[in-house]
Order: structure tokens, then sequence, then C-alpha cells
């Protein structure tokens, strides 16, 4: 979208560097020779991605309008998307992510927010311990943590038995078979995940902040919340707005931590969007024309979410 | 900072650090143990290690999967960077009007879910496969392809490469280098840290890969390590000391890498925001 190319065009252009050096007629020679030598160096990772993504993205587009098993597809018009109205299965599955999504990102955010503000603190003691180690979750592959914490939150797992041990609760909760309690357990695995990751973004646009800024609102009588509402969060805006972008369109694409802690049950309560067009195609009989129209409506997700959030974050860039 | 401020904050990042930590702990102290004491909640590192690592060398083929995650891993990593490394710094020395148009034409493919793109890929694979088999599905080359050029790479390169002194590409001009010589002897060299920072998000990002190889690889003899666990997670009757083995020699490698070279590996996280 639009934050990135935005951040990208500056820089000095190349050719205004020479320019003062050369005479005009050797200087148009080289700048033509530069072109072509210039575009020969982007060719192939521009061929890479058309031929990768956007060329498979017209395939999704044209294999939305057809259905069948397997390979015996033929076009039948609109049909899938009226389909995919009528789908419980879908709907169900959007239903999960938008759970995951409105829940888990402002979660994670704010737990994110508030321990960078922590740990920005000067005067903070062990500092370099307490970040690597909420940092460290970002280490562990998805697939490897996702197993770890099916079997922490498992009916007999080490989570029912500490919080027995603690009085917390009386009988053990059942987290990966009870429809809510499932996707409680799919979003206490992300966040654990990805918090530390996006600690480490404010972290160092905290440390960016000029501390005068501060002392001034201290002077003028600011206390801690107002300096945080007033200063830290205007501040971290855009990449705030940058994180909760990434972590919208990595949680509308959910899959390897719900195909692996609770694949999809009890009864499709955790399935995502993403599982579902696996499901579609390579589980059940293959159709994948109509899975290519549920992967269309990720893809339009994906666009309707990041427009609401830059609306959200004001257009200020 | 008042005393009952600074004893929340450190009771905060205590707890916090605690919980981050704790399943890592569970996972090492687990692999010690045998299957048993681990569904008692055993909580203090046995003596079974060795044990867990012959059942696990035993009934899985833990030693091919490495391989074959590392080759994929190897292979990505080498090809992306010089992909990448070759457009950031096209788009950038060489900058033109059209070019930026490309580029942010290019950057557009990061917006794509792979949940969009499997099936589609799936079957322009599947029908390479007959025509030339050692590409086609069921392929460790089918893996890496789709993967190895990523618009973010791309754009990191093109983002360090502002901070390249470009007076040093003129004097290799006229010492009679090349345009691929310049490239090669003097950008490369002086961009280490760029390449390492890229190398480790490509590396790991290769080496944790799930859904691709899932849908792309067929035969048991392909697996990779991702697709390994998940199968030992998925199985009726677990021997989570097994697992647990089997899932501390997975992480090793990012571990090692995090620990040995954080600097670079949270550089490379950063890139996109500089």
């Amino acid at each position: 979208m639009n934050v990135i190319p935005a951040k990208a065009t500056p820089g000095l252009p190349a050719e205004k560097q020479g320019k003062g050096r050369q005479t005009a007629a050797s200087g148009r020679k080289l700048r033509a020779r530069n072109a072509v030598v210039g575009w020969s160096f982007i060719t192939v990772a521009a061929l890479m991605i058309v031929l990768f993504y956007f060329y498979p993205m017209i395939q999704a587009l044209l294999l939305s309008f057809q259905s069948g098993t397997g390979a015996n597809l033929s076009y039948v018009g609109l049909d899938n998307y009226a389909r995919l109205l009528k789908d419980p299965t879908f709907l169900t599955t959007v239903k999960n992510t938008v759970v995951y999504l409105i829940v888990q990102v402002p979660v994670m955010i704010i737990l994110a927010l508030f321990l960078s503000v922590l740990l920005n603190n000067k005067a903070l003691k062990f500092k370099g311990f307490f970040r690597t180690a909420i940092f460290l979750p970002c280490v562990t592959s998805l697939v490897a943590y996702s197993v770890i914490f099916k079997y922490l939150f498992g009916q007999d797992g080490i989570m029912n038995i500490m919080l027995m041990k603690l009085s917390l609760i009386s009988e053990p909760i059942s987290w990966l078979t009870d429809p809510f309690w499932a996707k409680i357990t799919i979003i206490i695995a992300i966040t654990w995940r990805w918090t530390g990751y996006n600690m480490i973004f404010y972290l160092s646009a905290l440390q960016n902040i000029d501390n005068s800024i501060y002392e001034a609102a201290k002077i003028d009588g600011a206390n801690a919340f107002q300096q945080f509402f007033k200063i830290t969060i205007p501040m971290l805006k855009p990449i705030i707005l940058f994180t909760s972008i990434t972590s919208t369109i990595g949680t509308l694409q959910l899959f390897d931590e719900v195909m692996n802690i609770t694949a999809g049950g009890p009864a499709n309560a955790t399935m995502t969007i993403s599982q579902y067009i696996y499901n579609l195609s390579f589980k059940y009989t293959p159709d994948f024309g109509y899975a290519a129209t549920v992967s269309y409506a990720i893809v339009i997700m994906i666009v309707i979410f990041s427009i609401i959030q830059f609306r959200v974050a004001g257009d200020k860039k | 900072m008042s005393k009952v401020n600074s004893i929340i904050s450190y009771t905060v990042l205590v707890i916090a650090s605690i919980v981050s930590i704790f399943p890592f702990l569970w996972m090492i102290v687990s692999s010690t143990n045998r299957s048993a004491d681990v569904t008692q909640g055993r909580l203090l590192p046995g003596s079974h290690f060795f044990d867990n690592l012959r059942n696990l060398l035993d009934t899985v083929d833990l030693v091919p999967a490495l391989m074959n995650s590392a080759k994929i891993s190897i292979f990505t990593t080498v090809l992306a960077l010089l992909i990448a490394s070759l457009a950031g710094y096209g788009f950038e020395i060489f900058q033109s009007k059209a070019k930026d148009i490309v580029f942010n034409i290019l950057l557009l493919s990061m917006m794509i879910p792979f949940a969009a793109l499997m099936v589609p890929l799936f079957r322009m694979f599947g029908k390479i496969s007959p025509v030339a088999p050692f590409l086609g599905i069921d392929t460790l080359t089918a893996v890496v392809l789709p993967t190895v050029t990523t618009a973010f790479l791309i754009f990191f390169f093109r983002q360090s490469t502002k901070m390249f002194p470009k007076d040093i590409l003129e004097a290799g001009r006229i010492d009679g280098l090349n345009e691929l010589g310049i490239f090669f002897r003097i950008y490369v060299p002086t961009m280490k840290t760029t390449y390492a920072a890229g190398a480790i998000i490509t590396f790991m990002a290769s080496w944790n890969s799930y859904l691709w190889p899932l849908v792309v690889l067929q035969s048991p003899e392909n697996q990779t390590i991702p697709l390994l666990i998940s199968n030992l997670g998925s199985s009726y009757s677990p021997d989570f000391g097994v697992i647990m083995t089997a899932i501390v020699i997975a992480t090793l490698p990012s571990a090692l890498i995090f620990f040995i070279m954080q600097k670079h590996f949270v550089a490379g996280m950063m890139g996109s925001v500089k």
C-alpha cells in the first residue's frame, strides 16, 4: 500500500550526482547506457515477481469463475460467488478470522506499547535481559511453537495442572476442545509469539524521540499518563500504523497455528479462511475453482482492513 | 522514577519475561524426560535426552529432513540475496520515473496473501511436472522457486543502498570496471552488514516455512523439518519427550543465529521501516 512507497521515494537520484562533472553530450550517452544497464539489474527480480505473484493472481481470478473436481473445470460464471455467500463453513471461517483480528491485534499492540515504554526507562536495570527474553518467542518456527502450545494447553497439560495447583480453577479447562476456549488458546498463542516482535519496533521508535520533549512536558506539569497519550502515542503513530497493518495481513492469512494447535476444530470453531482454502484444494475432493473464489475473499478483506486502518490513523502520512 | 512505579515496572517485566521464556524451558526440560513424566507435569530436567534422541532417530527420518530443510534454506538464501540485491541496487543507483513505477507495482505483491497463490502455483507446477520432472511437484526446486524473490527484500536492499556512498561507483568506472564488476567488487563488499541481515531473515523464513512445502512436497523422503514436526504433533499417541527433542533440534539453528548475530537479526527485522 501507500506507506512503503511514500517512504521509498526520496533519496538522491543517482544521475544528479555525476551530472556536474560531465559535458552535456557524454552525459546523454551515459544516461542512455545507464538506462539499459539499470533495467538489466532489475529484470530477473521483476520477471520472478510477475511469474510467481501476478500471473498466479490472474490465474486465480480466472479459476474463481470455474467449477469442477480436480482438473475437470468448466466456466460457471458467478456461481462460485453466489455459493460463497451461502456457504456456512465460509461464513464461520470469516467470523473466526475477524474475531482473531479484532481481539488479538489490539491486545498485542497495547501490550507491546506498554512493555516498550517500560523498557525505554533510562533508570531500568537488566534492560538487555528483559528485552531479549520478551523477544525470544520470535526465534521459534510457527509450527514448532504451535505444537508446544498444543501440549501446554492440553486437557491434562501443564497449564491446567498449574492453574489447578494455584486453585485458580477447580476443574481442567477444555482449552482445545471447547469452541470458546479453543479460540482463546489460539489468541494467547499468537500474542505470545508476536508481542516481542512488535515491541522491538516501538522500542527503536521510542529511542528516536527527543527526550527534551518529555522534559518540557514535565515542566508544564504533565503526568505520566498525559505524556503517554499526548506525546508517545502521536510520535509513534506511523510505526503503530505499520505494525497494525502487518499484523492484520498476518492474521488474515493465519494458517500454521490453527492447523497445528486445533486443526480447525472443534467443529470448525477455530478454522481460518486460509485453512478452508487448503482443505477445499487438498483435503476434501479438490475444488480449485471454489478455493480460488474463497482466496479472493481474503484479498478483498486485506484491502478493506488496510483502508480502514489508514482512515482511522488519519491521513497525516 | 518513584518507588511504586519502579516496583510495578519490574513486576510487569519479570512476569512478561517468565511468560515468554516458560514454553522454551518446558520444551527443553521435556526433551530430557520420559513421556510419562511430561504428562505428570514434571518441570525438572531428567536424564532421558539421549533415549529420546535415539527413539526419534528410530521412528522418523530426522537427518534426511534436516538435510532437505538445509538444502532448501541455503539455496533460497543465496539466490534471494543475489536477485534482490541486484534489483535494489538497480532501482536506487539507476533511478528513473519508469523504474519507480515498476518498483511500486512490485511492492503491491506484498499485499497478496499466500493462500491466494497456492492453488494457481500448485497447478502451475503440476503442468510443469510432466515436461520437466526435476522442477515439478514434489521437488525441492518447486519449494524454492516461488518464494525466492520477495518485494520485501528488494525494498530492504533499496533502502540500505540509499546510504551507499555513490562516489565510489564513479571511481570504479574510471578504473575501467564494467557495471557488473562494480556491483560485485565494490557494492557487495561494502554492504556486508546488509547482506548479513538479509541472509538471516531469508534463511529463517525458509527454514520455518510450512504451507507451501506442505502443498507441494508429497513423498516422505522430501519432507522438511516443519512438516516432520507437524506430523509428529498430530500423531494419536504422542511421545512428548521425543517430540520435544525434535522441536529442540529444529529450533537450534534459529536460536543460534539469533544469539550470535542479535544485532543483524534486529537490523534485518527493522529494515522495512528505516
